[in-house]
């Protein structure tokens, strides 16, 4: 065949490819710009007891988990057993982040399905949500023993996730 | 009559009330106004087709009070964007800024738009030469035009019988 009229075939192959890619990409997963920066600072009380506060402040020299979360948020719950799991390894502190809920329909969500969290900080009006960029609840943070973001997830975490990114990624964390 | 000038007046009651109504919406128009330049050109994240200005998401209701809690603490536009953009990176902005990972977005429709340019003039040129290189010759237009000669001299003998 003559390359001149190879080149139209040759040309819609490479638009079908790149349709391809952008349509297995999920657009909901932008890039976090928070990423190697610091964890934006916060107080504010506890989910259990208004009166304890919480700051990431007092979680220096630890690897934490920062897993923000609600009672209203459906992918939260197809999350939570696997969170439930992996708090029973101690692999590290897990510290929710009840994002925009109420604090009676939080605390049963966790008493009816369990309670993976060290402790959970209640972000009524949303607030350190919006310091975090938070988006798509649920997000999960992992933030390094100096108080740097390592990494994001957004959305639930699978089995695979925790297996592959997390899990190897804590382990280094802990070795600095 | 009298029942119609009551209905008229309670027309006119209502009128005023309903223009009561809307008033708490406008509190400081020059804030609405910069609130809106400010987030039409965002996006919001939850409903990515939308801007931050025209969504009804839980989250942008939330982004636009805080705008305007830093549009009345005197901030300027500027610094709106950045707090934005600190926090959803680039991608919430519909025009982001020209840096090295964003060249491929603002050059390469001029890049292709130049490829085509480049492709049309190649592509014209070839063609004119190939046209040129089949320039007749002496003899050929000579047998060209007895050809013509006769075949106008059969049609003007078929036009009258």
């Amino acid at each position: 065949m003559k390359p001149r009229l190879l080149a139209p075939l040759i040309l819609f192959i490479l638009l079908v490819a790149f349709l391809a890619i952008g349509l297995n990409r999920d657009p909901h997963e932008v890039p976090s710009p928070l990423i190697g920066k610091p964890a934006p600072n916060f107080e504010i009380g506890q989910l259990a007891d208004p009166q304890k506060m919480f700051s990431p402040e007092s979680m220096k020299g630890k690897v934490w988990m920062l897993n923000v979360w609600a009672s209203w948020c459906v992918a939260c719950r197809e999350e939570h057993p696997l969170l439930v799991e992996f708090s029973k390894t101690k692999t590290l502190p897990i510290i929710g982040l009840d994002y925009k809920d109420q604090r009676a329909d939080a605390m049963t969500m966790l008493s009816r399905e369990g309670n993976p969290y060290t402790l959970s900080a209640f972000d009524g009006n949303g607030r350190v949500g919006i310091d975090y960029g938070v988006y798509g609840v649920p997000e999960t943070y992992i933030i390094d023993k100096t108080g740097v973001i390592r990494y994001k997830n957004i959305g639930p975490i699978t089995p695979e996730i925790l297996k592959e990114k997390i899990a190897p990624l804590i382990a280094e964390l802990n070795q600095l | 009559m009298k029942s119609l000038i009551a209905i008229l007046l309670l027309m006119f009651a209502c009128h005023g009330l309903m223009a009561n109504e809307a008033v708490p919406l406008a509190e400081d128009p020059a804030v609405e106004q910069r609130l809106i330049s400010i987030s039409e050109e965002m996006r919001c994240l939850v409903c990515q087709n939308e801007s931050l200005a025209g969504s009804r998401s839980d989250l942008a209701n939330d982004l636009r009070a805080q705008i305007r809690s830093m549009i009345k603490a005197g901030k300027s536009d500027a610094e709106i964007r950045q707090y934005m953009v600190d926090r959803y990176g680039d991608f919430v902005l519909y025009r982001p800024p020209v840096k090295p990972t964003t060249w491929l977005l603002w050059l390469g429709p001029f890049t292709i738009l130049l490829i085509g340019i480049i492709g049309l003039l190649m592509y014209l040129r070839q063609r004119n030469t190939s046209m040129d290189s089949k320039m007749l010759s002496d003899e050929e237009n000579r047998r060209l035009d007895a050809l013509l000669n006769t075949v106008e001299t059969e049609f003007k003998k078929d036009a009258r019988p």
